[in-house]
């Protein structure tokens, strides 16, 4: 019975196994951000990819500082990130070869609508940043390495604030991706820094709206690489930079451009731009 | 999974009720993504419940039969081992089959092989060491006789293995629900990848992360009632071979 037992399931899981593993198409591996994967971008631009190529896009979305370190290790060919300063060490280490902007968005500020710091509706984010501090406001941050992070710290900055310092019980730190920290912020209702794809794709809002957009400071770019194939062999050179290629033609920009959530476009295409 | 998606409301009991219909729904109606994903929770379950077993059972009876110096740290290792923190085991597998680590050479990294081998660490020592038990129980009843029979150590093994499967099978149950019920390790070494390596638990995290709680809760739902299926059927097979073979 046993023995028999195991004979089925055997049978019954290397069928599953083998049916599932039948991957026609070639496929890339690319690293990306949960920003681009939970606000629904990549299931609307890489089917048009896939159909145009023939090519398959396994996605992994992380943090970008993980995103960057599985390319680093050459686990992935492509990565797909928005973090400028830290893309630019990343090739500066030899670990992708060449950087192409592809599009931007912007960050929000988000709040409870309550707006204990009284920051609703500014066009200054170093000034509501000021004034979540002064008042001690809950804010919950990403500390998790993440593009998003690194824009908040540099705010923080901009606001001459060392946060770092300046940090007591009303700042935390979950060190989670986007999502969960926007769960945490509307149970907790507080102030969090957001991309904006991710927040208008997200749910479960509770209290929380946008208190601050606009200022040229939320501006966040979005760049693509090719993990360099001189250090990493096994990396689909051609494969991948056909993805790369697609993504900064017309075709690619504007399949970027027609992502629309509520009528409202999320990425806005600058390839070709020094961003 | 898209056109079940529903506009999110903050906790409470409603979500809860809507997750149950949600669940109801999803249940009834065979929606093509979703069939995908369970297929490959199961598969990715069954196949390291499998090696686990082809692993665990042999090393199980192997060190409640054997008399070897060490043997009682093996014994408290393998117990300890049950407790095998899958965030961990998931790290120490990526790091192992990542292109920069010893395996590199194999590509394995994000497909569902690397899933079946970080589950496959995480049930081996919870089948070995239940097995370790079970057989050193019956050991102790039946050892003078196959003694007598001048049974050899594989043989007495063997027939231990076999005169307890009924209580075995219960072990495999217990392997494959800790499979079944983990994300920290696949969600690591898998990526959860559309449509290659997205199974019920990493699909139920990122549906949390885009804050659309009752689609998760539903999901669970589904997980749990699937889990509950088979284990329904391994109960009903067993009264039925029970009766049958005794």
């Amino acid at each position: 019975m046993i023995t028999r037992g195991l004979g089925l399931l055997l049978v019954a899981s290397s069928m599953l196994l083998s049916s599932l593993a039948s991957a026609d198409n070639p496929f890339i591996v690319v690293a990306s951000t949960t920003s681009t994967e939970q606000s629904g971008l990549f299931s609307h631009l890489l089917p048009a990819f896939t159909k145009d190529t023939g090519i398959d896009v396994r996605v992994v979305a992380v943090g970008t500082g993980q995103a960057l370190d599985i390319g680093r290790r050459g686990d992935a060919d492509v990565v797909f990130v928005h973090d400028k300063a830290a893309e630019l060490k990343w090739l500066g280490e030899g670990n992708g070869v060449t950087r192409y902007p592809v599009m931007y968005n912007d960050f929000v500020l988000i709040g409870p609508k309550s707006d204990p710091a009284h920051v609703d509706d500014g066009k200054d984010i170093a000034v509501a940043f000021r004034k979540i501090a002064a008042a001690r406001a809950p804010f919950v941050s990403r500390a998790d390495k993440s593009g998003t992070y690194s824009a908040e710290l540099r705010l923080w900055k901009d606001a001459g604030i060392d946060i770092a310092k300046d940090k007591g019980p009303w700042y935390r730190e979950t060190g989670s991706g986007m999502g969960p920290a926007l769960n945490t912020a509307a149970a907790m209702n507080a102030y969090i820094l957001s991309d904006r794809g991710t927040w208008l794709n997200f749910h479960n809002r509770g209290d929380l709206h946008i208190v601050v957009q606009g200022d040229k400071r939320l501006f966040n770019q979005y760049g693509v690489m090719l993990v360099n194939p001189a250090k990493h062999p096994n990396v689909k050179k051609d494969l991948g930079q056909k993805f790369i290629d697609w993504l900064v033609s017309p075709r690619g920009q504007q399949a970027i451009a027609s992502y629309k959530i509520d009528g409202e476009e999320l990425f806005f295409p600058n390839a070709g731009s020094d961003s | 999974m898209h056109e079940i998606a529903v506009p999110g409301t903050i906790g409470g009991v409603d979500t809860i009720a809507q997750s149950f219909e949600l669940a109801l729904r999803m249940l009834t109606h065979f929606d093509s993504r979703l069939t995908q994903i369970v297929g490959l929770s199961l598969a990715v379950s069954l196949s390291s419940t499998l090696c686990s077993a082809l692993i665990g059972l042999p090393l199980g009876a192997a060190v409640a039969i054997a008399r070897f110096p060490g043997r009682n740290g093996v014994i408290v290792a393998l117990n300890a081992a049950m407790g095998l923190p899958p965030v961990v085991v998931g790290l120490a597998v990526y790091l192992l089959l990542s292109r920069a680590g010893p395996l590199g050479e194999f590509g394995l990294l994000f497909t569902p092989a690397a899933m079946v081998i970080a589950q496959t660490v995480l049930i081996v020592p919870i089948i070995a060491a239940l097995t370790r038990q079970i057989i050193e129980d019956a050991w102790a009843e039946y050892r003078e006789q196959l003694q007598s029979l001048h049974a050899g150590w594989w043989q007495a093994g063997l027939t231990l293995l076999w005169d307890t499967r009924f209580s075995l099978l219960t072990v495999l149950l217990a392997g494959f629900g800790r499979a079944a019920a983990e994300v920290g390790a696949v969600i690591i070494v898998g990526g959860n990848i559309d449509g290659v390596t997205r199974v019920m638990t990493t699909a139920i995290a990122l549906e949390t992360s885009k804050g659309d709680l009752p689609l998760a809760l539903g999901l669970g739902i589904v997980l749990i009632t699937l889990v509950m299926a088979l284990n329904v059927g391994a109960y009903v097979t067993r009264g039925w071979a029970r009766a049958r073979f005794g």
